[in-house]
């Protein structure tokens, strides 16, 4: 095990440990990119280079600054409370029962190969080539379906149209829309989005 | 050169630390992000199965991470509106409040 694996493994480890037990859901976001750039570094270690940067662009890049705009969206100022749930000790047992099995299966199963074959050459050449020819069809479905995600991200996002909004809210609007002629714009209890 | 072994283990960590944040935390946002940490590891133990393989020519773990990284990023994408449309409806993203499914 050399120098360089073993600082990455502590960085990454260390910052996702932080990132599931600070308090302040910024700092959680902040810790939680740099798990995704020291796993990143860890895929350049291991010789797949465009893998590592297009997760340094998709998770450094996009999921954290989402993740982070939803943090402030949903930002409430409710008095603080106890970040994790009731049921935190069945949680930490689960997670050490199953970190127990993988270890196990790991420690006892046959991997006798202890030095990696030739290093391959996974250009992004190779990787464009087997892109368009043998994995088209999963290429087109995954295009496919990050429209579908799009699309339903924006529709599961957006503000709801007033009229569906009065009917299915009930108390809050009813009474500001019984008037003889419904308001033009009612405000609509928390839709600062 | 570091033992397969080794990246096994850090990805068997990685998961785990990932799941007990998902099972434990009261916000929805880091729950989330708890099964981001478990994708990654999975992608992680790709990775070093591709390259410490019998046949590291064929790009097959190459192939799966790609595809896995491009549907964790649209599962985010949904998951956080989804947490947003809560929030807007509940008014808290606390998930011990949003049980309102509970029997």
């Amino acid at each position: 095990m050399n120098l360089t694996f073993a600082i990455l493994a502590a960085l990454t480890v260390v910052s996702a440990i932080a990132a599931m037990s600070l308090r302040n859901l910024v700092h959680c976001a902040l810790c939680v990119a740099v798990t995704f750039g020291g796993l990143a570094a860890l895929y350049l270690k291991l010789g797949a280079p465009f893998v590592g940067w297009a997760q340094v662009l998709i998770y450094v890049g996009a999921v954290a600054i989402l993740i982070v705009f939803a943090i402030l969206l949903t930002r409430s100022d409710a008095p603080a409370q106890p970040v994790v749930s009731k049921s935190w000790v069945a949680g930490i047992a689960v997670a050490l029962l199953v970190f127990g099995v993988l270890t196990r299966a790991v420690m006892t199963s046959e991997i006798t190969i202890q030095q990696p074959p030739a290093k391959p050459e996974p250009t992004v050449l190779k990787i464009g080539t087997e892109l368009m020819t043998r994995y088209v069809l999963p290429l087109e479905a995954t295009g496919l379906l990050l429209t579908a995600a799009t699309i339903g991200a924006v529709i599961i996002a957006l503000q709801e149209p007033v009229s569906k909004r009065k009917n299915v809210a009930g108390s809050s609007n009813t009474e500001q829309a019984g008037g003889a002629s419904p308001a033009p714009n009612p405000p609509i209890p928390g839709g600062h989005v | 050169m570091t033992p397969l072994p080794a990246y096994l283990l850090l990805s068997s960590l990685l998961f785990s630390i990932g799941l007990a944040g998902a099972l434990t935390r009261r916000n929805a946002i880091l729950v989330l992000l708890g099964i981001e940490l478990m994708l990654n590891a999975a992608n992680l133990n790709f990775i070093a199965f591709w390259r410490y393989g019998m046949e590291p020519e064929a790009i097959t773990g190459i192939m799966f991470v790609i595809f896995s990284i491009a549907v964790a990023a649209a599962e985010a994408a949904v998951g956080l509106a989804l947490i947003i449309s809560i929030y807007r409806h509940y008014k808290t993203v606390n998930l011990d409040k949003v049980d309102e499914l509970k029997g």
